[in-house]
């Protein structure tokens, strides 16, 4: 596979960047999405665990009704804002690291 | 001469009792999506206009396409309809629907549109440089868009009904149009099918003259439609018969006291009607682990409290089927190739979310004012149940303000058309192209010409369309939104696992991802037919027995789903068990055959995961058409 014309012996193509990349971005990845387990998962434990507390009333709804039929999203909306701006401001700083890792 | 237009005059000559604003709207509708369908015919020239619309969709009009064709009749119709029914064990379906784009972004649609393909199997190949792999993706492109399209069908075909539920063809010439009923005697109305026949007949027409980039305007524009037909009647709904909480709570939990007294006929009080025998309790309606989750259990004859940790167990289920699902749509996927670049790709998901979270928020408010103030729809099932609760509720506004309530009617019957129609020519354009591009393209004529692929795919979309009519018109007696569930637990243990993995473990072998896609994907596959299947037996014969007045005897898989509840219940949601299976076989098998790992991994794992500034998937093109170029 490997092509005379391009020179992988460099940074970029380099076991080290691979890795260090892939590491960062899962490692943001993972840290957002347990922040969305934890309350996907948590709420019907909760609702299991302690049903009266879920089911007193706020507002006409009960608790755990607010949480899933309204509040659920605005709460997914902020992690994946979070991502998005932590992941491109990640691509930018790995634009520069590779830049500078050549040179060296 | 075209079916719809036949349709058309044959209920202008014959019907009186059509609401004219109802008509008016779905027509509109129709014609709005014909006519751009032809005028982006026009700018469909090439095969990757067809494919993936040049790449060249900006993220607003994609996120609203993608928007669009994902918000299906499931989503318009059968939240509603299952809200309804179930009460809060059905909220996770939006709210796992809408949010289930955080996997698709945390993990997959950044690194899948770098890696630059047409579809998945295309990526099922690059990845592994597999053409075996490719058949097998192909397949499941089929299974899940097939599963999918037929809740789709059940859109139409009710809407259909109901716009036309007052025609009368008995005694003119369509009365080969008059539906029978269970006695076998004519009635008013078209028969359910000729709805499907209807709607998969316009939409196979649009997606075989436009492809992918004359359907992503249609898709933008509908999304709004449907977005405008759901809000603007609860509104005015909410505005008429009081708020969302206080309509709630005329639903009385066991927490609450004293219970619940409702006996009024006057919907314009805020206070609700009678409920029938058939609708659940207030108190198993309005908490968790109610009739969805725990029908299996009670059918088993178990107590409330012993059947709630089984009830535990369907709702993580369903919520692995349907987070991990979404990540697994192949006709959602597709669309993230039509994105210029990953980051764009990533922005784009962040809109879908929020253009989908604020939609899913209204369809389960009119399943609560249909359970307060249309109790009626309990007591029928069907195309007449309360899959239709969306488009009967603003009939109450009608009867208490006259023509501003029919045009809400217009709106929302315009909104489940946009609905269907948006969905089904996502899928058709995802499995027409699984089969000009993947399979003719690449498996039967590899040398054929883009003239020669683009003359197939307007080809396929017949085939495909048709099939989906004939299995449209098959499953009336099933809930809508169940369907969908069905398809995405499907696509949960097949296409998950493997872009998931594929994605970020570089030690897969083709051989693993296809064992586990496989091994997850059938399995699931097999349970949700089987349950599918014995639920439709089951309801058919309680209704033969209840016109025969006697006791439903179950047949041999029902009696068999009784007194295994436990199983029922994976069976009919496997993703709890199907995905880690599918995960496990993976590592296990690509272990073992760890000396197939592709020879080039690190550079495909540097295209799938490197910024696009650094040219390395420029590089990597150039590198698999050879150094001549």
């Amino acid at each position: 596979m490997s092509d005379p014309t391009h020179d992988h012996s460099d940074f970029i193509h380099s076991e080290a960047f691979l890795h260090g990349l892939m590491k960062r971005q899962l490692k943001l990845s993972i840290a957002c999405a347990t922040a969305f387990i934890i309350l996907l998962f948590g709420l019907p434990l909760m609702n299991y665990l302690a049903p009266d507390f879920m089911g007193q009333r706020v507002g006409g709804f009960t608790l755990t009704w607010l949480i899933l039929g309204v509040l659920f999203f605005p709460y997914v909306w902020i992690i994946a804002r979070l991502f998005i701006t932590r992941s491109i401001a990640l691509e930018t700083a790995e634009v520069q690291n590779a830049a500078e890792g050549n040179k060296r | 001469m075209n079916i719809t237009a036949l349709l058309f005059l044959a209920t202008a000559t014959a019907s009186k009792g059509i609401d004219p604003w109802i008509l008016g709207f779905s027509i509109v509708t129709v014609a709005i999506t014909i006519w751009m369908g032809f005028r982006s015919a026009k700018s469909s020239k090439s095969a990757s206009d067809f494919f993936v619309a040049g790449r060249s969709v900006s993220v607003g009009w994609n996120a609203s396409a993608i928007s669009g064709e994902y918000l299906s009749a499931a989503s318009f119709m059968g939240i509603a309809g299952m809200v309804m029914l179930s009460g809060y064990d059905a909220l996770w379906y939006p709210v796992c629907y809408a949010c289930g784009y955080l996997f698709l972004l945390l993990f997959i649609a950044g690194p899948l549109r770098r890696f630059g393909a047409y579809t998945i199997p295309d990526f099922a190949e690059g990845r592994y440089d597999s053409p075996v792999f490719r058949k097998i993706a192909v397949c499941f492109v089929l299974f899940i868009g097939f599963f999918y399209t037929m809740p789709q069908m059940k859109g139409a075909g009710t809407t259909l009904a109901y716009i036309f539920k007052e025609v009368d063809f008995r005694g003119t010439p369509f009365e080969f149009l008059a539906p029978l009923d269970q006695m076998g005697a004519m009635t008013a109305g078209i028969p359910y099918s000729f709805g499907v026949l209807v709607v998969g007949a316009v939409i196979t027409l649009n997606v075989a003259l436009g492809g992918m980039k004359g359907i992503t305007l249609v898709q933008a524009v509908q999304y709004w439609i449907k977005m405008f037909a759901i809000s603007v009647p609860i509104f005015v709904l909410l505005s008429v018969y009081g708020g969302y909480g206080k309509n709630l709570s005329l639903n009385k939990s066991a927490a609450d006291s004293p219970p619940a007294i409702v006996q009024t006929v006057d919907p314009g009080q805020t206070e609700r009607l009678a409920l029938p025998e058939k609708a659940p309790k207030d108190e198993a309606w309005i908490a968790p682990f109610g009739p969805l989750t725990s029908k299996a259990a009670k059918a088993s004859g178990l107590t409330p409290e012993e059947t709630k940790p089984y009830s535990l167990l369907y709702t993580f289920s369903l919520i692995v089927a349907i987070v991990c699902g979404t990540a697994g749509l192949p006709h959602i996927l597709v669309r993230f190739y039509t994105n210029p670049d990953g980051i764009a790709a990533k922005r784009t998901t962040m809109w879908v979310m929020i253009l989908i979270g604020v939609f899913y928020v209204f369809p389960p408010v009119f399943g609560v004012l249909g359970r307060n103030f249309l109790p009626e729809l309990y007591n029928a099932t069907g195309s007449k149940g309360p899959d239709k609760v969306v488009l009967e509720l603003p009939v109450l506004i009608r009867e208490k303000y006259g023509i501003f309530g029919s045009i809400l009617s217009g709106i929302t019957c315009a909104g489940a058309f946009a609905a269907f129609m948006s969905t089904f020519s996502g899928l058709l354009v995802s499995m027409t192209s699984a089969l000009a591009h993947d399979v003719y393209g690449r498996m039967i004529r590899p040398q054929s010409s883009p003239e020669q692929r683009m003359k197939m795919f307007k080809w396929c979309a017949i085939v495909v369309g048709s099939v989906s009519v004939l299995l449209g018109s098959q499953v009336e007696q099933l809930d809508i939104n169940f369907m969908v569930g069905q398809a995405f637990a499907i696509a949960a243990a097949s296409y998950f696992p493997l872009l998931f993995m594929s994605v970020w473990w570089r030690g897969m072998t083709m051989k693993g991802a296809a064992t586990g896609m496989l091994t997850g994907g059938l399995c699931s596959l097999v349970c949700v037919t089987l349950t599918s299947i014995s639920d439709i037996q089951a309801k058919t014969a309680k209704a033969a027995a209840e016109l025969s007045k006697i006791t439903w005897e179950p047949d041999a898989l029902n009696a068999f789903w009784i007194s295994h509840p436990l199983l029922r219940i994976l069976a009919e949601q496997p993703a709890l068990w199907a995905v880690p299976l599918a995960i496990v076989l993976m590592i296990v098998v690509s272990k073992a055959t760890r000396k197939t790992i592709p020879a080039d991994i690190r550079m495909k794992m540097l295209v799938l995961h490197a910024p696009e500034a650094l040219g390395l998937k420029q590089e990597y093109i150039q590198e698999q058409q050879g150094p001549a170029h």
